[in-house]
């Protein structure tokens, strides 16, 4: 379970997050410039909140009170970045091993089951400059997935994909969330992609909760 | 029969100096992109001033500095019992003060030019800041780093003013190409002065030539891929 409770001073307002995640697929949804990515940060540790506590699972992230602050490359925290920040200098493998911790046998496991779910296989020893779209977000979302994460969050994985990728791949994330079980906060601001993907809604407006809402499916 | 020894030392002198002004140059660039201090601005103009200074002047500084009476000198020479001023490693102290805002502004420019989500992309794959530099930044920043260090190098190789201040001209102990030109063609030895523009113009040429069918083969896109982990994967296939 994530716990977010935060204050953020950016330039033109404030931003202000209350919720909690449970195993489940969280969407924020709001118009660019809302404070959606800022508050994905904040959780991955890219950026401090001014106030306020972040925790998951009881293991303190962030809090302002008791001054802690838990750098990104302790917290477990896997990040689909919008861009996807695939390493252009690296193989498809190279990139999705890179966040691998233990050398032992068994991230073998889970490589070969990411490129059997994922479909990537015949990528492994492509450059990033001869992958397409669906494909650079399917790497980015192994190479996050390859590092054991507590938790994922999403930067707009889907919008830069035309509509038939992203239908498959918005099928693709459902799936994933449900084998891996771990808590997913999406970002995005197609409204018709948030009820399909979240199973809990926080639309947001200039850096406030307007509404928190559950999904029956 | 022309004489080898000024290559031989010039060579010596822009290699040395291009080793520490390469290390130095990305780790002072590093600290001013990410560190902020008092009085950066200040530290920040006078290490790229000998840029634009005339390098007489530099070499004056650094003569007031490493002279016998100046505060390193003495040090030296108290301590140690030894002085720098008309050594070798005078050369190389002259060509290192020269050459050192190149490295520095190229270096600064590579490293800024790195996509900062590439950088973040790796801190939450969990890696150490060690490792995001030497795995994400610095492959990313690599051809501007090389870029700088052709510049350092052949800077370095035609240093002149601040050397001939500080390192003076001893035939067989620091007379370096450049130095060796000038005083061929001040007694009017036309013939050994243009052997040795032949050689420090080949030597340059051959730098510069070089960095550009590097930088053609190089552009970190397919073709050129390089592994940031150990782990090897046999595919199942």
């Amino acid at each position: 379970m994530l716990k977010v409770a935060i204050k953020k001073v950016l330039p033109d307002f404030e931003l202000t997050m209350n919720f909690e995640v449970d195993n489940s697929i969280m969407v924020l949804f709001g118009p660019s410039g809302c404070g959606k990515t800022t508050t994905l940060r904040c959780i991955a540790g890219l950026e401090k909140p001014n106030a306020g506590i972040i925790t998951l699972n009881n293991q303190i992230f962030f809090s302002a009170e008791s001054k802690v602050f838990i750098p990104p490359r302790e917290r477990g925290v896997g990040y689909m970045f919008q861009d996807y920040a695939l390493f252009p200098h690296m193989s498809v493998e190279s990139n999705i091993l890179y966040g691998v911790k233990n050398k032992g046998d068994q991230w073998q496991e889970l490589y070969q089951e990411l490129l059997h779910l994922l479909k990537i296989r015949p990528l492994i020893h492509r450059g990033m400059k001869q992958l397409s779209g669906g494909e650079k977000q399917r790497v980015a979302l192994a190479r996050a997935l390859m590092a054991n994460p507590n938790i994922l969050l999403l930067d707009e994985p889907l919008s830069a994909l035309d509509s038939e990728t992203r239908l498959e791949l918005q099928e693709e994330l459902i799936n994933m969330q449900k084998i891996w079980k771990i808590p997913f906060i999406m970002v995005t601001h197609d409204r018709g992609e948030a009820e399909k993907i979240g199973d809990q809604i926080i639309f947001m407006s200039r850096g406030q909760e307007i509404e928190n809402k559950r999904i029956s499916k | 029969m022309i004489d080898w020894q000024p290559v031989v030392l010039s060579l010596k002198v822009a290699l040395v100096s291009l080793v520490v002004v390469f290390i130095l140059g990305i780790a002072t660039a590093l600290i001013m992109i990410r560190k902020q201090f008092p009085g950066k601005a200040v530290y920040e103009s006078l290490i790229t001033m000998p840029m634009v200074l005339p390098p007489v002047v530099t070499g004056f500084a650094l003569l007031l500095l490493i002279g016998r009476n100046g505060p390193v000198g003495k040090v030296m020479l108290d301590l140690f019992d030894t002085q720098l001023i008309f050594t070798q490693t005078a050369a190389v102290l002259a060509a290192i003060v020269i050459a050192f805002p190149l490295m520095y502004q190229s270096a600064k420019a590579a490293l800024q030019s790195v996509d900062s989500n590439l950088e973040d992309a790796a801190r939450t794959l969990g890696a150490s800041e060690w490792r995001v530099l030497l795995t994400v930044t610095i492959p990313l920043a690599m051809p501007g780093l090389i870029a700088g260090g052709v510049l350092a190098f052949s800077r370095a190789l035609g240093e002149f003013g601040a050397t001939i201040m500080i390192a003076g001209n001893i035939p067989g102990k620091t007379q370096t190409i450049p130095i060796t030109i000038y005083f061929a063609a001040e007694s009017n030895d036309l013939i050994e002065a243009g052997y040795y523009v032949a050689v420090i113009s080949s030597i340059t040429f051959g730098a510069i030539f070089w960095l550009n069918t590097w930088s053609k083969k190089n552009s970190w896109y397919p073709g050129t891929l390089r592994g940031g982990n150990p782990h090897r994967v046999k595919s199942r296939d």
